[in-house]
């Protein structure tokens, strides 16, 4: 029966994704370019963390660390250097990946809760080398980062033409999460998070996967925070601090789990959430995030997407 | 008179910011160890719980008159029955699932707690008076040292050597040692080990409210007064191994003062200091300094 299901699914997706496809490229027309290339960046920050809890079930409570020093290193380069911003994207995100790996490397030594307070901490370092340092800016972080031209011909001060940079970083930054969660990879990491011991009698280098995965994840992360540097001309100290971290996460298990497209959902949900409510109540934007978190943790732990999922099963089995 | 070259003034009151701040990283690993042993959950609202132990004193000095010696038994028997309802309505539906959960859920719930506090009292801290008896200083030769924070440092650790006591002592303690070995086995000895469980957090929460009153005349009462301290503990835990009860009221001490010792000779590196330790630690002993290895 479930087999039916997934062949189901199966069938689905490719419709699925062809129609958020087009959704995507007609967007800018109809919504706010900037608002959408927000969620955007922030989905793919959200995909690239549930690349590493939702499939490798290692949670890392430091993303921040490389969306932030992505944002910062795409900055300095974009604008104390002079390159063009392909240039600075892909420097940003090679910073946050050799960031990653040196958090791997320390943070895989433990599992579980221990993982996520390491990776808390190392990235709380971060923090404080961007508040210090005098390159960062301190409190003021990197202002007035210029959008520059793309390969130095497309003007990307033109809110359109930015929209499509930004929707490309994301599908690409999308289909290698996809196709690594459908390759064989993706298959041990599973493997992994459901049974360690069993992975590793069955001969898999198990640190050497987690480690990967956790590179990947802390790359497109880091891809989504330079990204976001050039659309808002700006590397802020917000993007290290650790509740970025949690916000993160909470984009994540809102929207589902080990879904696909959840972190996507759980990230325009927050987003729009928080620029709907930022001027209206003030303080109280923590609460609700709060209480949102509370209630996916006790409620629905599915997520939205997980929950439509298991909706369309049950239906489907009926 | 001077030690390394640094006027030993400096030097002492360097030394004696570091053991306090050693002091409340240890009442505060103590509580998260406390509650991780029987619970394994990671109370990341415990920064949050430690803000809102600060803030009931100062609510009841401001608002009511009601003193610091009267506060530091009320604050923490207040946000410890708190502790006590959150555990017994929500972190209970957890215990079955993936510890990740119930760090999740505490995450959620210090969003909540210092959202609330920051729209009532704004972001700007409070300042508490330090109470009448323990005002002064007195001058120990080679530097003065404030009686306030003598004091913080003797209530602190008779508090910590307490807990120990109690746990490793007593038959209460016995109880709750077993429970966090085998809670089923415990359970069939006829222990009620749900009720006990409920008493570890409800302890575990009030440790870190009695830490916020202590906090009150030191710091400034703000609602983010334990956000950024609750990291630095969380790195204290990975360098002390939360293996055992003494383990984290001795790394917590001992890193408070290496802090403060960075202080006097590479002030830039204070605040991070911590965190490289926890590297290091890391890379020799991954399960910690008292740890065991999982």
């Amino acid at each position: 029966m479930s087999q039916n299901n997934n062949s189901l699914f199966a069938r689905a997706t490719p419709l699925l994704f062809g129609a958020l496809f087009v959704i995507g490229l007609v967007a800018p027309f109809a919504v706010y370019p900037t608002f959408l290339m927000k969620i955007l960046c922030f989905g793919l920050f959200a995909c690239a963390f549930n690349l590493l809890l939702g499939f490798a079930g290692l949670l890392s409570f430091g993303h921040a660390a490389f969306l932030g020093s992505a944002g910062y290193v795409c900055g300095m380069l974009v604008r104390d250097l002079g390159v063009t911003p392909e240039v600075g994207i892909i420097g940003g995100t090679l910073a946050a990946g050799v960031l990653g790996w040196v958090f791997g490397v320390l943070a895989i030594r433990r599992s579980g809760i221990y993982f996520a307070m390491i990776t808390l901490a190392l990235s709380q370092m971060v923090f404080f080398f961007a508040l210090q340092w005098k390159a960062t800016g301190g409190e003021d972080g990197l202002q007035g980062v210029p959008r520059g031209h793309l390969f130095g011909l497309i003007d990307l001060n033109n809110n359109i033409a930015m929209y499509y940079l930004v929707f490309a970083v994301f599908c690409i930054g999308f289909f290698i999460i996809h196709r690594a969660i459908h390759s064989p990879f993706g298959q041990i990491l599973k493997a992994i998070r459901e049974n360690e011991p069993r992975a590793i009698s069955l001969g898999y280098d198990v640190s050497k996967y987690k480690l990967l995965a956790f590179v990947l994840s802390a790359a497109l992360a880091g891809l989504a925070g330079a990204t976001k540097t050039l659309v808002f001309q700006l590397a802020s100290l917000t993007d290290v601090h650790w509740h970025m971290s949690g916000e993160v996460v909470l984009m994540t298990l809102l929207g589902g789990l080990g879904t696909i497209l959840g972190p996507l959902v759980g990230a325009g949900v927050i987003v729009s959430l928080q620029s709907e409510l930022a001027d209206k109540v003030g303080s109280w934007v923590t609460v609700i995030m709060g209480l949102i978190f509370v209630l996916c943790v006790l409620l629905f732990r599915r997520g939205i997407v997980g929950e439509i999922q298991a909706l369309i099963r049950r239906a489907g089995i009926n | 008179m001077e030690i390394f070259g640094v006027p030993s003034a400096l030097f002492g009151s360097q030394l004696l910011i570091g053991l306090i701040n050693g002091s409340f990283y240890a009442i505060l690993s103590l509580g998260l160890a406390i509650i991780f042993g029987l619970l394994n959950i990671i109370n990341f609202a415990h920064g949050a719980q430690y803000m809102m132990g600060a803030f009931v004193a100062w609510i009841a000095l401001t608002k009511f008159g009601i003193n610091y010696w009267v506060a530091l038994l009320l604050s923490p028997i207040l946000i410890g029955a708190l502790g006590v309802v959150l555990e017994r309505t929500m972190l209970r539906k957890l215990y079955k699932l993936d510890h990740l959960y119930g760090l999740l859920l505490t995450f959620g719930l210090a969003l909540i707690f210092e959202g609330v506090f920051r729209d009532q009292y704004g972001i700007s801290g409070q300042a508490y008076e330090v109470p009448d008896a323990l005002k002064g200083g007195v001058n120990l030769g080679f530097m003065f040292m404030p009686i306030y924070r003598g004091w913080v440092v003797v209530a602190a650790l008779a508090v910590c050597f307490g807990t120990w006591f109690m746990i490793e002592k007593t038959k209460l303690g016995a109880y709750l040692r077993a429970g966090t070995e085998n809670p089923q086995i415990v359970q069939a000895l006829g222990i009620n080990v749900p009720l006990l469980i409920t008493f570890t957090y409800g302890y575990g929460v009030a440790l870190a409210a009695f830490a916020g009153v202590l906090a009150a005349p030191i710091y400034q009462v703000s609602p983010q007064m334990g956000a950024n301290l609750i990291i630095v503990v969380f790195a204290v835990v990975v360098i002390g191994g939360m293996g055992s009860i003494m383990g984290s009221i001795v790394t917590g001490l001992g890193l408070g003062l290496i802090e403060g010792l960075t202080r006097v000779f590479y002030p830039e590196a204070s605040a991070v200091v911590v965190f490289f330790i926890m590297v290091i630690v890391l890379l020799v002993r991954p399960a910690g300094l008292f740890g065991k290895a999982a």
